[in-house]
């Protein structure tokens, strides 16, 4: 089977693997749009969608627990998209109207790329990371890729030639770009501690992952702890650049009806939701692996010394094989991706959404200064403490 | 009256900076998320009707199962969106209610005009008409929504009688006399 796999052009090896992710994120990303109708549900104290089952499933033991949790609800959502009409109206430019939803997929599943999600130990011990490229300008890619993300809003509120759908589309541009600095100079302290001096430097995002599981106090500290204020900035900025509440600026159903997707409907629509999933998704990956040590289980406790002790605890080397350690610690990973999203869903459902005037205030006027001050104290920290 | 002027209070940093604030919330709506719903599975779970519920006006029987309604009209006339239509008619022989002398021949409630004020129920004099517990109605056209006369004995069942209004009346009648 491996040997087989490995006998492949490398080509069609790396299209194997992007569409296993590009599989997995799919219905990842549909499945998140289940998990918040639930989860505000729960929060306002409500059972959420909880009725919908195919008849000829009623009965089956187990089945009673997906329907309480509304998992046939989503598949009959999601299968109603492909047979629904699709409205294409009459003062639209058309192709542009039909390219933005397709953009809004291109950068979440093209930052993807970069992303590890797993590793395992190499017969000689060393970590390795599991990711489709393993490329030196990781996190510099995410950024360059993700800020494309803002075009398919533009697109789609331009293209819709009315006006709630441009106001979403202005308001996306001047969100996303005014986050986006504070996001990256947020995330800059990270990758200078990371390189230290005389290591050649690299922005992949494996290599922090890598840094946050050393041993000893400060080697297996996550950076969460180390640069409580880099993550903030960070995770504020991600909530902007995401279109999350209290940032959904584009969407802002109470002022502007739908913001940029007004005039969409059916699958298209669809197609944004997913993307935006799939955003959020990407975004809590680099999130956890930034600030949440990636795969490593616990702060301090990194995936090596996990595999070790569980080698000793079982007796088997089964543990060190690099299918299981795989597994496992993309299990690890996956978890902390979800929690990450869970919270970006907790805190959906409990603040208000800002003004346009305090989302601009709080970004330039705050993060900004902010984010800047924070480079610039860490910079100096970093120099006199690797220096 | 004095107007009072209130200092507003500046806001503190750490109000400003809204986490405090964001972060009470988020344990406001974490505690609220593990907590049972409070919402009732509608169809299979139904809400508990308290005393003195007025739902759907119907009609009930005495214990002896004997038809209260004399049809003398007063509901029909005080029903502020007249949803009331009765048609009196004399009282059948030999059903065991030839105390009174009228009963409905036809009795309609339009329950598309009810606005359950539950009048009917409050000036009727034999205690005849009941708002009670049904609160769910429908029907596929309006014709459906008029309750007739045997829908609403149906809906109304018979209720303990506190008075037996006319079985003492008769009592009166025959031990002391014509005297009433």
């Amino acid at each position: 089977m491996s040997e087989f796999f490995f006998g492949l052009p490398v080509v069609v090896q790396g299209v194997i693997k992007g569409l296993a992710v590009i599989l997995f994120i799919f219905p990842v990303a549909a499945a998140c749009s289940m998990a918040e109708r639930k989860v505000s549900a729960w929060i306002q104290r409500r059972p959420g969608p909880n009725r919908t089952i195919p008849p000829m499933l009623v009965g089956i033991p187990g089945m009673g627990v997906l329907q309480r949790l509304g998992l046939f609800q989503l598949a009959a959502d999601g299968g109603k998209f492909f047979f629904k009409e699709e409205p294409l109206p009459n003062h639209v430019h058309k192709f542009y109207f039909v390219l933005a939803p397709f953009i809004a997929m291109i950068p979440a599943f093209t930052t993807v790329t970069v992303v590890p999600f797993g590793a395992y130990l190499d017969p000689a011990g060393k970590v390795m990371p599991l990711m489709l490229a393993n490329v030196d300008v990781g996190m510099l890619a995410i950024f360059a890729v993700a800020s494309l993300g803002v075009y398919s809003l533009i697109l789609a509120g331009w293209a819709s030639n009315s006006k709630y759908p441009f106001l979403g589309g202005v308001r996306a541009s001047a969100q996303l770009i005014s986050y986006e600095l504070s996001m990256t100079l947020s995330v800059l302290p990270v990758f200078l501690w990371v390189n230290e001096p005389g290591s050649t430097g690299s922005l992949s995002l494996a290599r922090v992952v890598e840094f946050q599981s050393h041993a000893g106090f400060w080697g297996g500290t996550w950076f969460l702890f180390t640069m409580p204020l880099s993550a903030l900035i960070f995770m504020v900025a991600l909530f902007a650049e995401t279109n999350r509440q209290p940032f959904d600026m584009p969407e802002s159903e109470a002022d502007l009806v739908g913001g940029f997707h007004t005039e969409y409907g059916a699958f298209k629509w669809s197609l944004f939701f997913v993307a935006e999933y799939a955003n959020m998704i990407v975004g809590s990956s680099v999130f956890a692996l930034l600030f949440l040590g990636g795969w490593n289980p616990l702060p301090w406790i990194p995936l090596s010394s996990l595999l070790g002790g569980l080698q000793h605890l079982t007796g088997s080397a089964l543990w060190l094989h690099p299918l299981v350690a795989g597994v496992l610690s993309t299990c690890i990973f996956v978890g902390k991706v979800l929690i990450t999203i869970f919270v970006f869903m907790w805190v959906r459902w409990t603040v208000p959404r800002f003004r346009y005037d305090q989302v601009m205030r709080i970004g330039w006027k705050i993060l900004l200064p902010l984010s800047i001050a924070n480079l610039v104290a860490y910079t100096v920290g970093i120099y006199f403490l690797q220096g | 009256m004095a107007v009072i002027q209130v200092q507003r209070k500046p806001l503190t940093l750490a109000e400003r900076t809204y986490l405090p604030q964001i972060f009470g919330g988020l344990m406001t709506t974490i505690k609220y998320f593990f907590r049972p719903a409070e919402t009732l599975q509608y169809p299979e779970q139904r809400p508990a009707i308290p005393p003195g519920y007025r739902g759907v006006p119907t009609l009930v029987m005495d214990p002896n199962g004997r038809e209260k309604c004399v049809s003398c009209q007063l509901c029909e006339f005080v029903c502020p969106p007249k949803a009331i239509r009765i048609t009196p008619g004399t009282v059948a022989e030999g059903k065991g209610i030839d105390n009174v002398e009228k009963a409905p021949q036809a009795f309609d409630i339009d329950m598309l005009r009810c606005i359950y004020c539950g009048l009917c129920e409050e000036v009727c004099p034999e205690e005849a008409i009941f708002l009670q517990n049904q609160y769910s109605m429908s029907g596929y056209s309006r014709a459906e929504m008029v309750n007739h006369k045997d829908r609403l004995y149906e809906l109304g069942g018979t209720l303990p009688d506190k008075h037996f209004k006319w079985e003492v009346k008769k009592a009166a009648e025959q031990g002391a006399g014509a005297h009433h």
